[in-house]
């Protein structure tokens, strides 16, 4: 994912001289191919997340629309005051690129798990937020970044991200993807773990439930009318999430089910459910330890589904 | 003539300062005038800026990054033409484009929303590297707190701007040496200051910052060294023009009361209605 983003950035600064880069410290021979070629538009601005968010919004302020790249947490924790209030609050066009979200890296502990980022992110007026879930989404989302006016928070995984698009999709911004139709149970999901939950699904199929999976990539502002679809449709929704349960996706959907249905639907949010992420290991490792695994998924999306046979 | 011509103005600005603050119920005024003379030769003799064309893209940049002496900025402001002075009396009230701190949204000449300390100097930053980058010639300058000179931020962007020898980026430091609660130097002092301005790169002047002749010289003479950014380290009294409030730390946000109304007035030359 993060290769295919560079890749897009690549091609996005060729097109329009106004984009510049800043990272702070990390991507070593990712961009090395772009400081070669771009080496006036590209400031490694250090270990210093607050004065590079600051400096990019001063750039914003001349025309420039910067990406800023560096480990979610750091961009989005470090530099929270930064983006609300040098971003937001003046509604300057510079581009946050997170990477490292949910637990992809493995090894590394909590300090470098951005499972906080959509929760802090979310709660600033103005700012976009989009979680793709593959490389080619990745690609279709940083144009589609470069090409809005404001504030994007792009969150990525990192490198050896599985595809589940093909070659042909086509990224539209704002609107969930149907990844696989289903009548029983809708699980919504985002990002990075979406190829648990597709496994998930087809786990469930083989057990004789059907399972809708909604792919939310542009988390704010979100589809609605998907999920109000997807709820009306299945009246079971198991939003999953590679991040804590509080602020993330699974409360936005919930904010959007409460308000927006008439009849009961079963609910659940499924993610850290409020600690961090625990341990050290593999990926898939990971995912199994923390209650992320597809069979994990699988659990919760039975028993959401017989809950709501019994209401019925 | 030109110094006398600069102080009248400042007297005009402190008298603006104190009036609005007062009628609008609430403002800080103390650091409010420590930088009056400061705003005033800015203004009158350095920002090539033009009121009729505030987003002229080749404009001098200036960001008043401790951002609660908002007053000041507008009163100056107004006295350059970028806004009306009448507008001034809507201070504090409802509706007003006059917030308590300056609001880049709403106003011509507010080049960034300050407020929350340590945040002006690294956008001001980018301003600078943007014209680096365009090769334009335009110069921005700071205006920083010294109490916001305890935040974070502020080190990491003056490690920032040498390194990429911003030239045309000028800090000035407000150092009237207080804060809100007590002298910096009981709370978390900045000694040596220009000290270590000067160790992270920068050329370093140091002026009364409310002599005018003084400062439109140190001024006018930015860059102080090619290559590396100025800052210019002004000694100033928090509170100067009123006697009461110079240099005493309750006066951070503060209003008289009748009695300190009439001492104030009569030291500012302020008829009182």
């Amino acid at each position: 994912m993060r290769n295919a983003f560079v890749e897009a950035l690549y091609d996005i600064s060729g097109k329009d001289q106004r984009v510049v880069t800043l990272v702070g410290d990390n991507g070593a021979i990712v961009f090395d191919r772009y400081r070669e070629s771009y080496p006036e538009r590209f400031i490694n601005c250090g270990i210093a997340e607050a004065n590079m968010i600051g400096v990019a919004a001063g750039m914003a302020a001349c025309g420039k629309i910067p990406f800023t790249y560096t480990i979610a947490n750091f961009l989005t924790q470090r530099a929270f005051e930064q983006i609300r209030n040098d971003i937001c609050l003046q509604k300057m066009n510079v581009k946050l690129v997170g990477i490292g979200v949910g637990f992809v890296y493995s090894d590394l502990g909590p300090t470098h798990h951005g499972t906080e980022d959509i929760a802090l992110m979310r709660a600033l007026p103005g700012m976009t937020i989009i979680s793709p879930a593959d490389p080619v989404e990745a690609q279709g989302a940083t144009w589609a970044a470069a090409s809005m006016e404001g504030p994007v928070y792009l969150r990525l995984a990192t490198s050896r991200t599985p595809r589940i698009y093909g070659d042909d999709y086509e990224f539209e911004f704002g609107r969930g993807v149907v990844l696989r139709e289903g009548g029983d149970v809708t699980i919504i999901s985002t990002g990075n773990i979406l190829p648990e939950v597709i496994k998930a699904a087809e786990q469930l199929e083989r057990g004789g439930i059907s399972v809708r999976v909604v792919n939310i990539h542009t988390i704010k502002p979100i589809d609605e009318e998907i999920i109000l679809e997807s709820a009306q449709k299945t009246r079971a929704v198991l939003a999953v999430e590679e991040h804590t349960i509080s602020g993330g996706l699974g409360s936005a959907v919930a904010e959007v089910i409460l308000e927006g249905q008439n009849e009961a639907i079963q609910f659940q949010r499924m993610g850290l459910p409020g600690v961090f992420a625990n341990g050290y290991g593999a990926y898939d490792e990971m995912k199994d330890m923390n209650g992320l695994g597809w069979q994990d998924i699988c659990r919760q999306a039975k028993s959401l589904y017989e809950k709501k046979l019994q209401l019925v | 003539m030109r110094n006398e011509e600069l102080q009248n103005k400042a007297r005009q600005l402190r008298q603006t300062i104190f009036k609005v603050i007062c009628e609008g119920q609430g403002g800080h005024i103390a650091g409010c005038m420590s930088v009056v003379e400061i705003l005033t030769v800015l203004y009158h003799r350095i920002l090539r800026v033009d009121p009729k064309n505030p987003e002229e893209p080749n404009r001098d940049r200036f960001i008043l990054s401790k951002g609660h002496a908002s007053v000041a900025w507008y009163a100056i402001l107004a006295q350059k033409g970028f806004i009306d002075e009448d507008e001034l009396a809507t201070y504090g009230q409802g509706g007003t484009r006059l917030g308590g701190h300056p609001d880049k949204l709403k106003l011509p000449g507010v080049e960034a929303s300050t407020g929350a300390l340590g945040h002006g100097l690294a956008f001001g930053m980018g301003m600078a590297v943007a014209g680096k980058m365009d090769g334009k010639n335009y110069h921005t300058y700071v205006l920083l707190g010294d109490g916001e000179c305890q935040e974070g931020s502020v080190w990491e962007a003056a490690m920032f701007a040498p390194q990429h020898k911003l030239d045309n980026l000028t800090v000035i430091i407000d150092y009237n040496k207080l804060q809100a609660l007590d002298r910096l130097d009981k709370i978390v002092g900045l000694e040596p200051l220009v000290d270590k301005w000067e160790s992270f790169g920068w050329e370093v002047c140091e002026v009364n910052g409310h002599d005018v002749a003084e400062l439109e010289e140190t001024l006018s003479a930015v860059p102080f060294a090619a290559n590396k950014p100025s800052l210019i380290v002004a000694h100033t009294v928090k509170g100067k023009g009123i006697s009461f409030m110079e240099n005493v730390p309750i006066w951070h946000y503060r209003l008289p009361n009748d009695e300190e109304m009439k001492i104030a007035c009569e030291q500012l030359q302020i008829e009182l209605k």
